[in-house]
């Protein structure tokens, strides 16, 4: 299967003491920021930062860098240091077509994939488009913060403005097998504000959700994660397969509801991905 | 070679580390500034020399406020401080 994108934690470019702690979080991904949080006068040092701190240190995260944008004068110099170095993913900003191109071009020879940033009025109508432009292009994330300038309304709690615009990343991710990644919540002291929104986010199949902030990967995972009872139910599913295919039996039910493929499917991956996390064992299948 | 301007990088911050450079006719002369001086300020000096003598920069005044940087930190402010100090007006 793919890799766990519960969690990824954004990552100021510029400031040593995120850049070099950033693997004790226990976020899924680290993003290390060129873009917004770095000034624009230090944009060169924040490059050579990100870049000195990825040669010199071995991360257990998956790495991914936010470039800045295509039409902006520091892409170029951008893309010429990230492209040498050992990371998994670049985030593209204002993501479009062309940018995709323009990047895949640019990566062509590496190993490293593209990530869109979907954070415009434009890129939520185009997003189908912009994720089928190249094969590295392996996921997306809602920027929900540039999308409400775009629109014009107001960001709010309860992410009601953002409702269409979920609901169509996720839909067209999922239709081309791509991951998709939450906005952040960006009230960073309103833990219950953010575990209601990342629940939301979780109910409408996004596979992860962004921090902006330390303090709120515990809860982030914790949503996207298998909880003890979908655990149980899978593992209780999939040993009642295994016995009716034993019986020759096509469908079986449990607690008087049929088990048909697709809950079969939905069961196998989420004990899939609770073996990833360690939250069940080989054992317990047994 | 020689710097064509004075030039800095870095911050302040906890983990970081203020550069400045500046060229002279002197020759060169590196002055750190460290809250964990007594323990690291020798290998703060070496780090700073390294990086100048990659670039085969001489005549320099470097001054060196630290705020408990890790070597990559330390290397790449004087990388930055240098690039802009190379940069021609």
């Amino acid at each position: 299967m793919n890799r766990i994108r519960r969690s990824m934690l954004f990552i100021p470019g510029n400031n040593p003491g995120m850049v070099q702690n950033g693997d004790v979080f226990d976020s899924d991904a680290l993003i290390f920021d060129l873009e917004d949080s770095v000034a624009l006068e230090e944009k060169d040092a924040a490059r050579e930062l990100v870049k000195q701190a990825l040669e010199t240190f071995e991360f257990n995260a998956e790495l991914i860098v936010r470039l800045s944008p295509l039409d902006s004068p520091f892409f170029e110099a951008d893309i010429e240091a990230l492209k040498k170095l050992p990371i998994n993913m670049i985030l593209l900003p204002k993501a479009s077509v062309e940018g995709v191109k323009v990047l895949e071009k640019q990566l062509r020879g590496t190993n490293i994939n593209i990530m869109v940033l979907i954070e415009s009025a434009l890129g939520v109508e185009k997003v189908f488009d912009i994720l089928s432009t190249s094969e590295r292009c392996l996921g997306l994330m809602l920027g929900g913060e540039d999308l409400c300038v775009d629109l014009n309304c107001k960001r709010t709690k309860s992410g009601q403005e953002l409702l269409y615009a979920r609901m169509r990343v996720v839909n067209a991710a999922k239709a081309l097998n791509k991951f998709c990644i939450d906005t952040p919540f960006t009230d960073v002291n309103d833990e219950e504000g953010l575990q209601k929104d990342a629940e939301f986010a979780k109910a409408l199949g996004f596979d992860g959700k962004a921090a902006i902030n330390p303090r709120q990967i515990i809860t982030i995972n914790k949503v996207f994660s298998p909880s003890e009872h979908d655990i149980k139910h899978s593992l209780r599913i999939l040993e009642a397969r295994d016995i009716a295919t034993k019986e020759g039996k096509g469908v079986f039910a449990i607690d008087g509801k049929m088990v048909d493929l697709p809950i079969i499917k939905r069961a196998e991956y989420i004990i899939e991905v609770a073996k990833k996390l360690k939250l069940v064992s080989d054992n317990d299948e047994d | 070679m020689r710097l064509t301007k004075p030039a800095k990088a870095g911050t302040y911050e906890s983990n970081d580390i203020y550069i400045m450079i500046y060229p002279t006719e002197e020759d060169t002369f590196i002055e750190i500034e460290s809250i964990v001086s007594e323990l690291y300020g020798k290998h703060i000096r070496q780090v700073i020399e390294a990086v100048l003598k990659e670039h085969n920069l001489t005549n320099v005044y470097v001054k060196a406020i630290d705020k408990g940087a890790l070597d990559y930190a330390i290397r790449s402010r004087m990388l930055t401080a240098i690039k802009r100090g190379l940069e021609h007006e």
